[in-house]
C-alpha cells in the first residue's frame, strides 16, 4: 500500500537531475508524473532507494513548433499535449493518444517523458510516437544523443536509457495534414489497452505501430511491407500480427490479441484514408 | 523532510517521511479525513483532490511533491455557508448514497467542469472514469454533473 | 366505490410518504465528509496498535512460521501464530448450519487452504510499519494439491479437511427427478457457470477497538465497518466468552457492504483479543489487494438447467443441479443455495421442479453473501433455460414468459417448491417493461440491421423475476420512538444502514403518523449501547421489518400520547385526536385548545419525554418482483459487447420515498450488469488468484455503463401495514439475465446459444468462431 522507504531528491533542473542521476547511479529512478511508477512503488513491485523528482522541472515543459518538427519537451504533461493547438496541427495523433492514456486525473500529472521513458508495451502515446517516426532526445554526463523511438524499447519497462541519463525532448517530424488513425480496445474504458494499433499516413507512406502485441511497442512491418507493394488497407491489416509475440493473460489470449490487431489496423487504417483530402 | 503546502486555503508547514503519500499528509497529518482511500492501484478515485485547481489522485503523488503547491479538498470546496454548485447538484440529485467515493467524485467532477463548462452525458461518463462508485450505478452522479454544469445553484 | 377509512382520532393531512425528499444524510457526506472506521481520532484510540496480517501466497499447503526476525523489529509490538491462540475455544462459525470441522481457525495452524489466509498478526506502533516488517516474517510452504474447481473437489480426491471425510459442507433437494420429463415434447439443457464475484464495497473493511475498565468490569467499545452491528456484537461476545453487554459495538459511517460485511470477520474478533492481551488499543484497515483476496466472493455457482415442455410455449418441468463452491472455510455462501432452491421456480408456474444443491470446499477464499445472496442464482439460471427453451420452439422469448407466468388473481400462493409468494402481478411488470422499451420496435431494428449484414448486431434480453427478502423464516425488527420533552423526536432502529437512507425514509414515516416535522427528527442506528436490539441491514429487510416496526412504535407513541394528553385536558382518551398539521392534541370539537407533542412528551416524563418501544413481526417474508429489458450492442468482429439501455420494473410495494428507491434500483442494476458483462473472480489451477486488484478487476466505470429507464410498479404486500417489499436487490437479480440473455440474442442467428458470464469480447467472439466452424 505504502512504498518501501526511499530517499528523496527533489530536481529544479534538467543538470540537477542528471548530477543526481550521476551521484546516486542504478539505485536512483526518475520520478515524472508518477503515474507509472508510484503504483509499482506502492505495491512494492519497484523499490528504487533513491527517487529524483523531475516533476516541477517547468524548462522542460513546453510544446513547440521548431519549423518541421514538433518539439515536446519531456515533462510536459499529457493533459496540456491534448490540448494543445500545435501538437493538434503537427501531431493530431499524438494529441488523441495523449488523451486516452488512463483517466482526467492521471493525464493531470503523467508525463510524455515519463511514459516513453517507461517504455510499456501497452501504453498509448509511446505507440503513437513510433508511428510517427519520432526519435527522443537524451542527456547524459557524457552529452546528448538522439535515439529514434524505434530503437529506444528493449524490452518489457526496459530502454536505452542508462541510469545516468535524462529523456528531455521528443521531437516529432511534422504530420500536418496528413490522415492518421487510432484504435484502441479496453474492456473498460479506464484499463490499458488489449491492443492497441496506431497508423500515421505521411507522404505516400503508412506507418503501423501496435500496443500490447509484445514485449515493446512495435510497427506492424508486415502491414506496412504490404501497403508500400500496393495492397488495399482491408489485405495490408490482414498481415498485421505477423512477426509479433502477444501474449495471453487474464484479459486475452494470445490469439485474440492477434485477432485484434488485424482488424484495429484495418479500422484505424480506413481512419487515416478517411481523412486524407 | 518538511512539505510546505497550502490546504484549503491553509498554509501548512508538515514533516512527513520521503514516501508520505499526499493522500497520508492530508488524512493522518492534517486529520482532513474526507478524502478516502479505496484501492491500491490508483483505479477508485476515492482519494481524487484538486492541485492547483486540478484533479490528481492523492494516493499516487507524494507529499513532497506538492511543496509549494495548493491542494483543495472537499472539506474546502464550499465557500463558508455556500456550496459549490456541484455539490448542490449531488444533493438534489441523489448523487451518492454510503458516501464514500463521494469526495472524490465530486472534485473530480469539480475539476471536469472547469475544464469542460457544458458537457455532455457522455462526456461526463468518460470524465468520472476515473472515480468508481459501488452503490448508485452512476446515473444519479451523471445527473448531478450535469445540473450543476447547467445551474448555478447556491445554498 | 370503495369506502374510505376516516380515522376519527387523526385530523387528515397530505401524506409525505411517497414524495421526493432529498435525504437528511447527504449535507455532512457532501461538506466534511462521512467519518468511516478509518476516519475515527476518537482520543481512546490514541496509541493504538496498528494491526498488519502475513497471507498465504499458496492456496493449499502446510506452514511452519518464523516470526523471530519480525518480533524484534523496530517499532513492533509483538507478532501473533496461531500457537498464541492454542488455548482458546476456536472461533465461532459464522453460521450455525456450518459443521465444526470446517470452521477456520484464528489464524492459519499448520496448514493454509487459500491465497490471502492469514498466518501471522503483526502489531506496530505506527500504521504503516507492520508492511515494512511483514518482509521478516518466514513462512515456509509444503505444497499440498490445490483442489479449485468444484467438481475436483465434489469427487473427494483431495481432502481440505480430513477430519470432515469429506468436502461436502452442505446440501439441499427438492422435487423428484423420477420421469421428470415424461411427456415434454421437447427438453433442453444446459450448463451455466454463475460466476464468482467480488462485492467491492469503496470502503474496505476496517476495525477499531479498545478496551475499559478492569476485571469483570471490562467492557470492549469496537467500531467495525459492519451491517449488522447487534449480530456482531453477538457473535463478538461468544468468542470473548462475554455476556453481551460488555461488548459496546459502534457502526459508524459505512462505505457499503452488499452482503458481505453482515457478521464479523476473523480480523475483527482478533482485533478484540489483541487488544486484550496487549492491553492497548488497536486498529485494523485492509488494502483493497487483502479485501479483493479475503473479505469473501460471491456467486460461484455451477449450474445444470434442464427444461421441458410443449412445443406451443408451455413448460411442463425444470430442474436446476447447483454445485455451490463454498471457498476453503465455509460461509454464508455455502447455505444460499438454499434460496437458490426456494427461488428456483422464479415467476412461472411449473408443474414439476426438482432441485438438487451441493456445497463444497476448495482453495479459494470463502464465499459470502452479495447482492441478491442465493436468488440472483435462481432467476439467472431459469431465465437462461427460459431462453433456451424458447428458441428451441422457435418463439419469441417474451411470449413463452407470458404464456408461463403465476396469474394476478393466483395469489397468495405457494410454489412447487414451497415458496409462499405474498402478492404478484407478474405479467403486469412484463407487459409494462416490454411497453417502456418499445419491444417491437427493437425486434423491428434488430431484424432490419441483420438483414443489412450490419458488422454491429443488437441484442435484445427479456427477464422476468421475483425474489424473497426478510426471508426466509418472517422477521422482527425494534423500533424506539422517543418523543423528547422539547417535542424533537428521536427514532431508535435496529437496521444498520450504509447508504440506504433510512435516517430520511424512516423519519418519513414518524413524521407520517405524528404530525411532527421531518427537520425535528432524527434517526439513531448502528450502536448497541444506544438500541437495544437489531437485526441489521441485509437482505432487502429493512423498510419491510425495521420501518414496519418505526411505523408501528409510531401509532403507539400516539396512542400513549392520546392518554396522556387525555390526562391534561382530562378528557377521555376516545375525544382526544391528533392534528398533524399543527402537531398538537385536542379534545374533539375544541381545536383551539392545543397541547403540543412538547407539552404532551414532558408530561410523560420531564427529563426523557415520552418513549415507546415495539418490536414488529411480521407475517412472513415478502416477494418483490419485476422484468427487465436489456438492449446491447455487439461488435460481431471484435466480440465486444457495450450496454445500450436498461429498462425495468422492479415492483417492491408501495414506495416511501422515490428518490431512495431509485438509487436502490440504479445500484442493483448497475452490479447485476457488471456480473453479466465484466467481473469475475478468476483463480488458476493451483489456485492463484488472477484478479487481486481494481486494475485487474472489471469493476465498471460510468464509462461503460448507460442511463437506466425505471418503469414504475407497486403491488402492496399484504404481510406488513405498510405493504412493502424490499428493494435493495431486486435490480440485481433482474438485470444479470436480462444482459446475458441480450448477448446471446444478438448473435443467436449465427447458431449461438449460449455465452457464459462475463460475456467479455473474447468470449462473444469465439461463440461467433464456434458457431460458423460448427455452421461448415
Amino acid at each position: 500500500m505504502i512504498p518501501a522507504p526511499f530517499d528523496y531528491v527533489r530536481a529544479d533542473s534538467a543538470d540537477a537531475a542528471l548530477a543526481a542521476l550521476g551521484e546516486h547511479g542504478d539505485e536512483a529512478k526518475l520520478l515524472a508524473g508518477g503515474q507509472s511508477l508510484l503504483p509499482l512503488m506502492k505495491l512494492r513491485l519497484a523499490m528504487p532507494a533513491v527517487v529524483v523528482d523531475v516533476s516541477r522541472v517547468a524548462e522542460l515543459s513546453y510544446v513547440r513548433a521548431d519549423g518541421d518538427v514538433l518539439a515536446i519537451g519531456a515533462m510536459t504533461r499529457h493533459c496540456d499535449v491534448a490540448r494543445s493547438a500545435d501538437v493538434a496541427t503537427h501531431a493530431p495523433l499524438v494529441a488523441y493518444a495523449a488523451g486516452q492514456v488512463g483517466d482526467p486525473q492521471v493525464r493531470h500529472r503523467g508525463t510524455i517523458g515519463g511514459s516513453v521513458a517507461h517504455s510499456d508495451p501497452s501504453a498509448d502515446v509511446p505507440a503513437a510516437l513510433l508511428a510517427m517516426g519520432a526519435s527522443y532526445v537524451v542527456r547524459g554526463p557524457g552529452g546528448t544523443r538522439e535515439v529514434a523511438a524505434a530503437d529506444f524499447a528493449t524490452g518489457f519497462l526496459e530502454s536505452v536509457l542508462a541510469p545516468d541519463e535524462l529523456l528531455v525532448e521528443i521531437r516529432v517530424p511534422s504530420a500536418r495534414g496528413e490522415g492518421w488513425g487510432y484504435q484502441k480496445f479496453t474492456r473498460r474504458a479506464i484499463d490499458w489497452a488489449t491492443v492497441a494499433v496506431a497508423v500515421q499516413a505521411r507522404g505516400g507512406d503508412t506507418a503501423v505501430a501496435l500496443a500490447n502485441m509484445g514485449s515493446t511497442v512495435v510497427r506492424a512491418a508486415a502491414t506496412e511491407a504490404a501497403l508500400a507493394n500496393g495492397a488495399g488497407a482491408a489485405d495490408a491489416a490482414q498481415h498485421a500480427d505477423e512477426g509479433t509475440e502477444p501474449s495471453g493473460d487474464v484479459t486475452a489470449s494470445a490469439e485474440f490479441r492477434r485477432h485484434l490487431a488485424r482488424v484495429l489496423t484495418r479500422r484505424a487504417l480506413a481512419a487515416a484514408g478517411s481523412m486524407n483530402g | 523532510m518538511n512539505v510546505n503546502v497550502t490546504v484549503n486555503g491553509t498554509a501548512h508547514s508538515v514533516d512527513v517521511e520521503d514516501r508520505t503519500l499526499l493522500v497520508h499528509l492530508l488524512r493522518d497529518y492534517l486529520d482532513l479525513t474526507a478524502t478516502n482511500i479505496g484501492c491500491d492501484t490508483t483505479s477508485c478515485g476515492a482519494c481524487t483532490v484538486l492541485l492547483d485547481g486540478e484533479s490528481v489522485k492523492s494516493c499516487t503523488v507524494l507529499a513532497a511533491s506538492v511543496d509549494g503547491q495548493s491542494v483543495t479538498t472537499l472539506e474546502g470546496l464550499a465557500d463558508g455557508d455556500r456550496w459549490h454548485r456541484v455539490q448542490e447538484g449531488f444533493r438534489t440529485k441523489h448523487g451518492l448514497q454510503c458516501g464514500f467515493c463521494t469526495p472524490g467524485m465530486v472534485m473530480a467532477a469539480v475539476s471536469l467542469l472547469e475544464e469542460n463548462p457544458a458537457p455532455t452525458a457522455e462526456e461526463v461518463r468518460h470524465g468520472l472514469e476515473g472515480n468508481l462508485c459501488r452503490c448508485t450505478g452512476y446515473h444519479n452522479i451523471v445527473a448531478a454533473v450535469l445540473e450543476a454544469a447547467q445551474g448555478s445553484v447556491t445554498r | 366505490m370503495a369506502e374510505l377509512a376516516v380515522d376519527a382520532t387523526c385530523s387528515r393531512t397530505v401524506s409525505i410518504l411517497g414524495t421526493r425528499v432529498m435525504r437528511v444524510e447527504d449535507p455532512k457526506f457532501l461538506t466534511t465528509g462521512g467519518v468511516y472506521v478509518d476516519d475515527l481520532r476518537d482520543p481512546r484510540l490514541d496509541g493504538a496498535g496498528h494491526v498488519t496480517y502475513v497471507r498465504s501466497v499458496m492456496a493449499h499447503a502446510r506452514v511452519t512460521v518464523d516470526t523471530a526476525a519480525a518480533a524484534a523489529a523496530d517499532g513492533v509490538l509483538a507478532v501473533f501464530t496461531a500457537s498464541d491462540f492454542a488455548d482458546l475455544a476456536p472461533p465461532p462459525p459464522p453460521l450455525g448450519f456450518i459443521p465444526p470441522a470446517l470452521g477456520r481457525p484464528w489464524l492459519a495452524n499448520g496448514v493454509v487452504r487459500y491465497v490471502g489466509e492469514p498466518i501471522a498478526a503483526i502489531v506496530t506502533e505506527s500504521r504503516y510499519a507492520g508492511e515494512d516488517v511483514a518482509e521478516l516474517v518466514s513462512v515456509d510452504y509444503e505444497p499440498l494439491p490445490a483442489v479449485v474447481d468444484p467438481r475436483a473437489a465434489a469427487t473427494d480426491e483431495t481432502l481440505l479437511f480430513p477430519d470432515h471425510g469429506s468436502n461436502t459442507a452442505l446440501a439441499f433437494e427438492a422435487g423428484s427427478l423420477d420421469g421428470l420429463f415424461d411427456g415434454s415434447d421437447v427438453v433442453v439443457t444446459q450448463q451455466i457457470t454463475n460466476q464468482r464475484v467480488a462485492p467491492v464495497p469503496l470502503e474496505v473493511r476496517g476495525t477499531a477497538c479498545v478496551w475499559e475498565g478492569d476485571g469483570d468490569d471490562a467492557r470492549l467499545t469496537l467500531w467495525a465497518s459492519t451491517q449488522s452491528p447487534h449480530g456482531a456484537r453477538d457473535q463478538i461476545a461468544t468468542a470473548l466468552s462475554l455476556p453481551p453487554e460488555r461488548v459496546h459495538f459502534i457502526a459508524p459511517d459505512v462505505g457499503g457492504g452488499f452482503g458481505a460485511k453482515f457478521g464479523v470477520s476473523i480480523e475483527d474478533l482478533l482485533l478484540a483479543l489483541l487488544s486484550q492481551r496487549l492491553g492497548r488499543p488497536m486498529r485494523w484497515t485492509e488494502t483493497r489487494t487483502e479485501n479483493l483476496l479475503g473479505m469473501g466472493h460471491g456467486r460461484a455457482q455451477l449450474q445444470t438447467v434442464t427444461m421441458g415442455g410443449t412445443r406451443d410455449g408451455r413448460i411442463t418441468a425444470y430442474s436446476l443441479d447447483v454445485l455451490q463452491d463454498s471457498g476453503a472455510y465455509p460461509h454464508f455462501g455455502a447455505v444460499l443455495p438454499f434460496m437458490t432452491q426456494l427461488m428456483a421456480t422464479g415467476t412461472y408456474d411449473i408443474e414439476r421442479i426438482a432441485v438438487r444443491t451441493k456445497s463444497v470446499v476448495t482453495n479459494t477464499a470463502p464465499v459470502v453473501a452479495y447482492r441478491g445472496a442465493g436468488r440472483p442464482e435462481a432467476t439467472a439460471a431459469i431465465e437462461r433455460a427460459v431462453d433456451l427453451f424458447a428458441a428451441e420452439i422457435g418463439m419469441d422469448p417474451a411470449e413463452v414468459r407470458r404464456r408461463n407466468l403465476f396469474a394476478k388473481d393466483a395469489f397468495p400462493l405457494t410454489t412447487q417448491v414451497g415458496a409462499a409468494y405474498d402478492s404478484g402481478d407478474y405479467a403486469g411488470a412484463l407487459d409494462a417493461v416490454l411497453a417502456a422499451a418499445k419491444y417491437d420496435e427493437l425486434r423491428a431494428e434488430q431484424q432490419r440491421r441483420r438483414d443489412a449484414g450490419d458488422e454491429t448486431l443488437l441484442g435484445i434480453g427479456v427477464s422476468s423475476y421475483v425474489e424473497i427478502t426478510a426471508g426466509p423464516e418472517a422477521g422482527t425488527e425494534f423500533a424506539r420512538i422517543n418523543v423528547k420533552p422539547d417535542g424533537s423526536v428521536v427514532v431508535y432502529t435496529g437496521t444498520s444502514p450504509h447508504g440506504q437512507g433510512h435516517a430520511t425514509s424512516f423519519a418519513m414515516l414518524a413524521a407520517d403518523e405524528l404530525g411532527v416535522p421531518l427537520e425535528q427528527i432524527t434517526v439513531v442506528h448502528g450502536d448497541t449501547d444506544l438500541v437495544a436490539r437489531g437485526g441489521g441491514t441485509g437482505g432487502s429487510r429493512s423498510l419491510q421489518l425495521g420501518g414496519a416496526a418505526v411505523h408501528q412504535g409510531a401509532l403507539e407513541t400516539v396512542d400513549r400520547a392520546r392518554e396522556l394528553a387525555g390526562d391534561l385536558f382530562e378528557a377521555a382518551v376516545g375525544d382526544i385526536v391528533l392534528d398533524k398539521a399543527r402537531g398538537g392534541f385536542h379534545v374533539a370539537g375544541s381545536p383551539d385548545d392545543v397541547r403540543s407533542w412538547s407539552e404532551v412528551a414532558t408530561s410523560a416524563d420531564a427529563e426523557h419525554g415520552l418513549i415507546v418501544d415495539t418490536d414488529f413481526t411480521a407475517q412472513g417474508a415478502t416477494f418483490p418482483f419485476g422484468a427487465h429489458v436489456a438492449v446491447v450492442e455487439v461488435d460481431t468482429e471484435t466480440g465486444k459487447v457495450t450496454l445500450r439501455s436498461m429498462t425495468t420494473v422492479d415492483d417492491a410495494g408501495p414506495v416511501i420515498n422515490p428518490v431512495v428507491v431509485e438509487g436502490q434500483r440504479h445500484g442493483g442494476i448497475a452490479q447485476g450488469v457488471a456480473q453479466a458483462l465484466f467481473e469475475e473472480v478468476r483463480y488458476d489451477e493451483d489456485g492463484n488468484p488472477q484478479s487481486t486488484n481494481l486494475a485487474d478487476y472489471a469493476f465498471p466505470s460510468a464509462a461503460e455503463l448507460p442511463d437506466f429507464t425505471l418503469v414504475d410498479m407497486a403491488t402492496p404486500s399484504p404481510l406488513n401495514p405498510l405493504g412493502v417489499k424490499g428493494i435493495g436487490e431486486a435490480g440485481t437479480i433482474g438485470a444479470t439475465p436480462a444482459v446475458q440473455n441480450a448477448v446471446v440474442d444478438a448473435i443467436a442467428h449465427l447458431g449461438v446459444r449460449h455465452v457464459e458470464m462475463p460475456t467479455t469480447a473474447e468470449r462473444v467472439w469465439r461463440a461467433i468462431q464456434d458457431a460458423r466452424e460448427g455452421a461448415k
